[in-house]
């Protein structure tokens, strides 16, 4: 466990859940990312000002902090274009299908106690570890 | 001026995945990967989110209505079916392959790496192929509601 780092996930937490809330009781609208991306992807007209005002803030974020001198590493992804594209399209896809993502079911829903969410959460939970397990372990990847 | 809130959401929600490093895919993989080297960090920043949210979901429960809004816009459906059993399974499955879910994906979109912009294009097309296939089935639906209406 020497990558454990509780203390910055731990304030890092609390500031997600701190954005969910200050969503709600602003817009009323569920911090879901999948579902507040997924909505401007059609050309219907209506309701697009606060998605896309949520998405610039989150992608303003590491843009001002490399301002203050905490730049984003860029990510480490597989070298397999197959596989970067074959992830974009199951998480495009089952997210929609499934109605949510980390945030919508993992964070808000399982906070309201919804029994979909909690549900949702349990079962990516465990298709991605075996994922993990499946491609790091078995394959060797 | 009420676009100020959902912006300031964003940015709040974007400093919380850098500050506890869930933007970055190998912490993120670090946590799935139960048989490895096990790093428990994405455990804490849901319990941290959650011991927000629960109370802070509470306090929206008492209010009639949002600062900036007509109404809440609260799920509809309660019940567990097949399709969110399988999306979410599939989900997870693209998830654990790469160890990007939407937040993270969207917000690393300011590295400009390309990776990241093949990754968020390809899940945008996912979405659309999900809304596309519900929007032909419902189609057909009407049609054959229709069709047998009149041969009734």
């Amino acid at each position: 466990m020497e990558n454990f780092t509780p203390v910055s996930a731990a304030i890092g937490g609390a500031l997600i859940g701190l954005s969910a809330v200050l969503l709600m009781l602003s817009t009323g609208r569920i911090a879901g990312i999948s579902g507040i991306f997924s909505g401007l992807l059609n050309l219907r007209g209506e309701d697009k000002g606060w998605r896309i005002a949520f998405l610039a803030g989150l992608i303003l974020a590491p843009v001002i902090a490399g301002l203050v001198g905490y730049g984003m590493a860029t990510p480490a992804l597989p070298a397999n274009w197959i596989v970067i594209i074959g992830a974009g399209l199951l998480v495009g896809f089952g997210t929609r299908l499934g109605g949510g993502c980390t945030s919508g079911h993992g964070i808000c829903g399982v906070a309201r106690l919804s029994p979909r969410s909690v549900a949702a959460t349990a079962i990516f939970m465990v298709t991605a570890i075996v994922t993990v397990a499946v491609t790091h372990h078995v394959l060797g990847g | 001026m009420w676009i100020i809130a959902p912006l300031l959401c964003g940015l709040v929600f974007g400093a919380g995945l850098l500050i506890s490093g869930m933007v970055q895919p190998t912490k993120v993989l670090g946590f799935l990967d139960i048989f490895g080297t096990w790093d428990p960090s994405l455990l804490v920043v849901m319990a941290a989110a959650l011991a927000v949210s629960v109370p802070g979901f509470r306090l929206a429960d008492r209010g009639t209505r949002p600062w900036f809004a007509g109404q809440y816009f609260r799920p509809g459906k309660s019940g567990i079916d097949a399709p969110l059993v399988t999306g979410a399974a599939m989900f997870g499955v693209g998830w654990g392959l790469v160890g990007l879910c939407p937040g993270p994906a969207l917000e690393s979109l300011a590295t400009l790496s390309p990776g990241i912009i093949v990754f968020v294009v390809a899940m945008a097309a996912g979405m659309m192929a999900h809304d596309g296939w519900q929007q032909s089935r419902l189609t057909s639906q009407r049609d054959r509601e229709f069709a047998s209406a009149t041969d009734g």
